[in-house]
Parts: C-alpha cells; sequence; structure tokens
C-alpha cells in the first residue's frame, strides 16, 4: 500500500455554503505531510471526513485502505487524532483523560505516556476547564503520541504551545517518522512544517493548489537577487521573468523565477559581476503568495 | 470604570439571545390563570356546587399538597389563584433559574464571558444584566397575569395580588440561582443547587398545607408566602413584602460571592484528580457514568423524599374525606376511581412519571451538549462507534428513568404501608404504579432522540414537548381541553394504577412508539455530520 491517506475531487456542503470543491490530497506511507491553507480554507472539514464525522458528498476518500466512512472504528484502531479545539471533561484529570483515549484507541503505552507528559511538563492531576488552551492541547497530544498506531492526524496540533513546547513537539514528531509513521500535519507554523514535512499540500477556497516538496515548491517561486555590475545593465527589464527592478547606478535589485535564474546570470555576467547576494524564497513568501491570491480573489 | 459599565449592552444582548424562549415562558406562564377563569363558570355554575367545592377541597390534604390551600373557591378569582398558586410560580422559578444560569454560569463555562470581561464591561455588568433580562420576563409575566385575569372580568386587586405574587417568586428564585451561581463552577452544578431549593420550597410548603399541625413549615418557603397572599381572597399585600425581602436579600449575597472568586471559577476552589485514570474508565459507557452520576444520585434523593412525602401523607385522604361526597366528585372529576387513597396514589405516580420524563431529556439532551462541546468528536475518532456512544447515554433515559420511578415508588409505598400496616401489600401495589408510567416516559426519550437524530440544532425542543405534556395532564382536564389534545400526551394513556384495571394494549402501543421514535432517530444519527 503506496498511500495511507487519498483523496480524489472531494466535495462536501454545507446548505448553500461549498466548505470542499474538488479537493484531492495524497499523503504517502511513512512521510510527514504538512496541511495547508487560510482559516476557513476547508483544512479541518477534509480531517473530518477522513475521521468518518462528516460524510462526503462526491469524490473518493481511502484511509489506511479503507472507506473512513463505512470502516470508521476498524480505521480508527489504527490512528490518532488530535483535534484544533481541544476540550476536556470537566469532571475529569488530564491524566484520566490520556488514559481513556488511549484506552478507546486500542491501548497505550505507559512507558511512553509518562516520557511524554515528563517531557511536556504537563500537570496530569489537574482538571478540565483549569488546563489552559496550550496544556489542554498537551493532553491530546501526548494521547494521540503515546498509542501505538500507523497514522497520526493533527489538526493544528500546536496553536497554543509555547516556543518550548514546540521544540519538544517537533522532537517527539521526528520520533514518530523515525518509527515510520505516517502523519497529517495541518499547521500554520511555517518553521514547523519546513521542519517537519515531506511533503506539502496547499489548500484554498476548499481546493488543492499546490502538492509537493518543499523544493519543489521553492522551484515555483523566485528569488531575490542583489547584485553589483561592472557596467549599466543591458535587456534586464525587458526578461518577462524579472519583477520588480531596481537600478541605481550599477546597482541592480530583482527578483526573478527561480526556474530562469540561469537566463537571467547570464544576462548579468555578460556586463560583469563585482558582488552578489541571492536569497531563495522563504516559506513565507511561498504561503502569502498563495494566502494573498486568495484574498484579492475574493 | 464603574463596575456596571456595559450593562446597557449585555442585556440587549441578553435579550438577543432569548428572543425565542424567552417570550413563550412569559406566554405561556402569564396566560394559562387566564385561561382556567373562563371555565370556572361552565365547571361549577351554581352557588351550590360552588359551596360544596369549597368544602371538599379545603378539608382535603391530598389537594392542598400539590395545589396549595383553597381560601375561597366560590369565586372564578378564588379558583384561579389556588389552581394556580402554586404551580404558575414554580414554572416561572424554573424559568427564571434556567436563564439566570444560561446568562451568568453557562457564560463562563464556555469561555465566551472571558471574551465580554476583557471589553468595558463592569465587575458585575453580566450578573446584573441576567437579573435585569430575568427580571424583565418575570415582571412581564406577572403583568401578563393581572391583565389576563382582569381581561377575564376577575376584580382588578385580585388580579394584580396573583400577578404579583407569582412574578415576585420569579425573582426570588432567579436571586437564588444567581447565588448558585457563584458556589457551583459548572453551569449544570448550578442549575441542580438552584432547582433543589426550589424542590424544598415546594416540598416544605406541602407538607406544611397538608398538615394541620405544623402548618409553621409553609411560612418557611417562598411558595408558601405567594399562596399566602391570598388574591381574591383577602389580598393580603403585607406578604408580597416577605417575597420582596427575600429577592433583594439573596440576590445582594449574589453581589458579595462574586468578587471574591475568580472568573470561570466556583467559590470552592477545584480540587486535583488522580493523575492516572482508575482500570475501569476504558470504556464509553464508563466515561457516561462519571458524566451522569452526580445528576442521577441528586434525583434519586428527590425522588426518594418527595416518595416519602407523598407515600406518608396518602393514607390521611381517606380520614379526613373518607365519606365526603364532594371530595369523592372532584376525585372523580381528576382521576375517575371509586377508591379515594388509590386515586391519590395513582396521580402520584403520573405526576412522578411526568418528573421522570424531564429527567429523560436533559439525559438524552446530554448528547447533544457532548457534541456541540466538541467532546464527542475524539472520541468518535478512536474505536467507539456512534451507537455505542448513544447507548452509554440511553442507558440513563431509559433505566436511570425507571430507576427513578421505582425509588419512588417504593419509598411512597414503604411509608404509606407502614401507616397502614400492610408492607407487604402496598409496596408492590405503588411500585406498579410507578413503573406503570415507564413505558410513557420512554416516549419522550423516543422523541428526544428523534430531535437529536433529525434536528440537532433544535435540540431543545425536546423540553417544549416534555413542557406540553405536563401541562396537558396538570391542567387539561380543569380546563376541559378536548379529549384529543389530550391523547397527544403519552401520560394520558397510562392507566391510572393501583385502582384502575391493568391492561396490556396501552403498554404495548406506548412501548412501540418508543422503540420506533428511538430506532427512527438512532438510525438517522448514525447517517448524520457530527458537528
Amino acid at each position: 500500500m503506496d498511500n495511507a491517506i487519498s483523496i480524489e475531487g472531494l466535495h462536501k456542503s454545507f446548505g448553500a455554503t461549498k466548505a470542499l470543491d474538488d479537493l484531492d490530497l495524497q499523503v504517502k506511507t511513512g512521510e510527514v505531510h504538512g496541511f495547508l491553507g487560510p482559516n476557513g480554507s476547508g483544512k479541518s472539514t477534509t480531517i473530518r471526513v477522513l475521521l468518518g464525522l462528516l460524510r462526503a458528498d462526491r469524490g473518493t476518500v481511502r484511509l489506511l485502505g479503507g472507506d473512513p466512512w463505512r470502516d470508521a472504528a476498524s480505521l480508527h484502531h489504527r490512528l490518532a487524532y488530535v483535534p484544533g479545539d481541544v476540550n476536556l471533561w470537566p469532571n475529569l484529570s488530564g491524566g484520566e483523560v490520556i488514559d481513556l483515549l488511549g484506552r478507546l484507541r486500542g491501548g497505550l503505552d505507559k512507558q511512553r505516556r509518562d516520557q511524554l507528559i515528563e517531557r511536556f511538563d504537563l500537570d496530569p492531576k489537574k482538571k478540565g476547564r483549569t488546563y489552559s488552551k496550550g496544556n489542554r492541547q498537551k493532553v491530546a497530544i501526548v494521547a494521540a503520541l503515546s498509542s501505538d498506531v500507523e497514522l497520526l492526524i493533527l489538526d493544528e496540533p500546536t496553536s497554543g504551545l509555547d516556543p518550548l513546547m514546540e521544540a519538544t513537539f517537533q522532537y517527539a514528531i521526528q520520533e514518530e517518522r523515525e518509527k515510520g509513521r505516517t502523519v497529517l500535519l495541518s499547521s500554520h507554523i511555517l518553521a514547523e512544517v519546513e521542519a517537519l514535512c515531506d511533503r506539502v499540500s496547499i489548500i484554498r477556497n476548499g481546493r488543492t493548489v499546490e502538492t509537493g516538496t518543499l523544493s519543489e515548491l521553492r522551484h515555483l517561486t523566485r528569488t531575490s537577487i542583489v547584485a553589483e555590475l561592472a557596467g549599466h545593465p543591458n535587456g534586464l527589464s525587458s526578461l518577462s521573468e524579472v519583477h520588480d527592478l531596481k537600478v541605481d547606478g550599477n546597482r541592480v535589485r530583482f527578483d526573478v523565477e527561480t526556474h530562469s535564474l540561469d537566463e537571467v546570470l547570464r544576462k548579468l555576467t555578460e556586463v560583469g559581476v563585482r558582488s552578489l547576494t541571492s536569497q531563495p524564497p522563504t516559506l513565507e513568501e511561498l504561503f502569502l503568495r498563495h494566502y494573498t491570491a486568495e484574498a484579492s480573489a475574493r | 470604570m464603574s463596575a456596571l459599565a456595559g450593562t446597557r449592552h449585555l442585556v440587549r444582548l441578553a435579550l438577543r439571545r432569548d428572543r425565542v424562549a424567552l417570550p413563550i415562558w412569559v406566554l405561556v406562564i402569564g396566560l394559562l390563570p387566564a385561561s382556567t377563569a373562563g371555565a370556572y363558570a361552565q365547571l361549577y355554575p351554581d352557588a351550590a356546587s360552588r359551596a360544596s367545592l369549597t368544602a371538599g377541597m379545603r378539608t382535603n390534604p391530598s389537594i392542598t399538597l400539590l395545589y396549595g390551600p383553597p381560601f375561597d373557591l366560590s369565586t372564578a378569582g378564588g379558583f384561579t389563584a389556588w389552581r394556580f398558586g402554586v404551580f404558575g410560580p414554580v414554572f416561572l422559578a424554573l424559568a427564571c433559574i434556567f436563564t439566570v444560569t444560561r446568562h451568568t454560569r453557562q457564560e463562563e463555562d464556555t469561555g465566551r464571558q472571558e471574551l465580554l470581561s476583557s471589553t468595558v464591561t463592569g465587575r458585575y455588568a453580566a450578573l446584573t444584566a441576567a437579573l435585569i433580562t430575568t427580571g424583565l420576563g418575570a415582571v412581564g409575566t406577572g403583568l401578563l397575569v393581572a391583565l389576563g385575569l382582569t381581561g377575564a372580568g376577575l376584580p382588578a386587586a385580585g388580579s394584580v395580588a396573583f400577578g404579583l405574587g407569582t412574578a415576585l417568586t420569579g425573582l426570588v428564585f432567579a436571586a437564588v440561582a444567581a447565588v448558585a451561581a457563584q458556589l457551583a463552577e459548572y453551569s449544570r452544578t448550578a442549575n441542580g443547587i438552584a432547582a433543589a431549593m426550589l424542590g424544598i420550597a415546594f416540598a416544605l410548603r406541602a407538607v406544611g398545607d397538608s398538615a394541620t399541625d405544623i402548618s409553621w413549615l409553609s411560612w418557611l418557603s417562598p411558595l408558601g408566602w405567594s399562596t399566602q397572599i391570598r388574591p381574591f381572597a383577602g389580598d393580603r399585600w403585607a406578604v408580597a413584602l416577605l417575597l420582596l425581602a427575600a429577592a433583594l436579600a439573596v440576590g445582594w449575597g449574589a453581589y458579595l460571592l462574586l468578587p471574591r472568586r475568580d472568573v470561570g471559577m466556583g467559590i470552592f476552589p477545584s480540587r486535583p484528580g488522580p493523575p492516572v485514570a482508575a482500570p475501569g474508565l476504558r470504556s464509553p459507557f464508563a466515561l457516561a457514568w462519571r458524566m451522569h452520576r452526580g445528576v442521577l444520585i441528586g434525583w434519586i434523593v428527590g425522588f426518594a423524599v418527595f416518595g416519602a412525602m407523598f407515600g406518608s401523607l396518602a393514607a390521611g385522604i381517606g380520614d379526613i374525606v373518607g365519606d365526603s361526597a364532594q371530595a369523592q366528585q372532584m376525585f372523580e372529576r381528576l382521576g375517575g376511581a371509586q377508591n379515594l387513597v388509590d386515586t391519590f396514589l395513582a396521580a402520584i405516580a403520573s405526576i412522578f412519571g411526568m418528573v421522570a420524563a424531564m429527567y429523560a431529556v436533559q439525559a438524552t439532551l446530554r448528547m447533544r451538549s457532548e457534541e456541540t462541546a466538541l467532546r464527542l468528536e475524539p472520541l468518535l475518532a478512536t474505536r467507539v462507534r456512534r451507537l455505542q456512544w448513544a447507548a452509554s447515554h440511553l442507558v440513563f433515559s431509559l433505566l436511570g428513568t425507571a430507576l427513578l420511578l421505582l425509588v419512588a415508588g417504593l419509598f411512597a409505598g414503604l411509608l404509606h404501608g407502614l401507616r397502614v400496616g400492610d408492607v407487604s401489600g402496598q409496596v408492590p401495589a405503588v411500585i406498579g404504579a410507578t413503573l406503570a408510567q415507564v413505558p410513557a416516559v420512554w416516549v419522550v426519550v423516543g422523541i428526544s432522540v428523534v430531535v437529536f437524530g433529525f434536528a440537532p440544532k433544535f435540540a431543545t425542543l425536546a423540553w417544549a414537548v416534555a413542557a406540553v405534556f405536563l401541562l396537558l395532564s396538570l391542567f387539561g382536564p380543569v380546563v376541559r381541553v378536548p379529549q384529543v389534545v389530550l391523547d397527544i400526551s403519552p401520560f394520558t394513556h397510562v392507566p391510572k394504577l393501583p385502582s384502575a384495571e391493568f391492561a396490556v394494549t396501552p403498554f404495548a402501543w406506548l412501548l412501540g412508539v418508543a422503540v420506533v421514535t428511538l430506532g427512527a432517530g438512532l438510525a438517522r444519527f448514525q447517517r448524520r455530520d457530527i458537528g
């Protein structure tokens, strides 16, 4: 089995609102897959369909080789889930919730549980609402990570964690990856995605707009160049791949489509290069391009 | 910043959120008394029938136990004030309790209060806004009672006195709920505390009104005060001051407690729990038990206490009015059977059934509140199946109600049996009468599950259904609602055990309806979206 998750042409509407509109998502077995998109783009809806909580209107959805709606209970034996909004039972302590969820999932690794509680610096004796948002998330994370499962579905699991705990979380996910587990990680924290994810999918308005490895995605975007030339630059402005060109004497500053770097550099060396700094696109730029495209499309 | 800053906006927010529920309870409770006033002339057309009614009711402790003492049944006003003198204020008190909790503790429960507190709102703004909103409802209800009765041609003074007593009792329990909201950490507990206080007030008044030697007990209860205003039978305005004073004093208490705690917390700090789960906490049922047990135990205690109380009073009915023709007549109108004591027990069993239906709705709708609180989602992401999860809660709706009725029957039968020296005979007979209500209660469970399955967003409609059944049974016969309408309520179809003949057919029908509705609701829940 190649893909842990395979979604093709998924549609889901709530009344008149189209939440998912022809969404595709392929998560290979054993990879950590980043699932990105602006707020309200349909990430949580997709995850809820994967968990069999929502029924797909149209499209095919395969989860660990099964149908998430029909085979929900047997598939859930093999996965663990951290919801984006963690709400705990008011009269249960955090430790009790971790144990209960683990047992309902089919057993948990006691040693791993205690280790994670210590690493995440969690007080398991507190009850329901006395936990802060971040601590409620830790409860759900510990419950999920101490289960022996093939697939982890994490819906913005670290949105309330402090930077120290964020690092602990990243370390724990690396461990899971080494154990060969598949992870679907919905996240807004780009450093986290960059550090953890093998491949990412970006969705917008319920539709997949980009999918691939980070370097593949980088390739689709622009590199910033600042260069000091031997003479006056000629013909740069005529290239369609060059954007935001600023010329100040012999100094040039511009952005260039990454796939035409070769051609542009040839132009520069014709003139003669004294100094050159090239900055690869940051993830922020990558995502902002997709996110703002949506804002302007609205 | 003033401690009350922003109250006006919060009142408007509360009124907007309650724009459907609040007008409904104001209209229903406000207009019920007037609907009876008109029927009086038809039921008791001449002076002779009125005199015999008065004589019969006044000496009948089982009637005064439920409805309060009849002070003057010779006028339409006196009759109406007696018939609704207890239940009118009780229903209004319940509505006030739920409204206050909804806008105070529940707001803190859900975390919305934090958002509001961060804006320009004073420390006391939320509590004050909740009390003003509820107060508007209570006063509106009282006004409607007074206007309705005056409109029906009753004396203005008595109408106002009755409306005033009703409204003030509502305010007293609004204040009680405000205190409970400070003490309890969760809205469910706050409602429980306030409702228990209402139950105690009812019990004190019931015992005081039905027993001649300890009638002072009624004066310990706000529900006793509202009847002692005696509308249309002397209009003792001074008693209303007691209610007003109580409302102000208890309300003041809430304001004293509020600054002594943190937002979101109760006045008692939350105790830490065990760091690991007990071995038994490994199934949806074990989790449901943790959620339901406190509430269920509270209800069991209530049913035991009221069962014992009613049971110990049952025998007295035969002693006092055993040969009173008027009382016989009245009872026949109420239940229609020959044996007075048995009819009384049957009436009590029916009341227990309808109150158990309230627990049934509460326990069943717990499923919806788990769903909206996003606590269902992580459970369904484990191996737990939807039906398995629903069953873990429905155990409480179905078996919990049966248990409540068993407890009520056991205590009523035991106390009654002890008094008449026939424990072995009375215990099974009375248990039989209360358990006979079970199929009707299960119909209410079935209807609640249908609402939960098909229209989860309108789950609270289940409360309205249970309330309509209760109103039909309590007031339907006396205002001569057509039989077709009375037949809507499953409780109409329950044989009036122990006096009536046992019949299989009605039970079979009720069970059939319960099974079909349960099945339909669950089948739909199995297939619908969660959330």
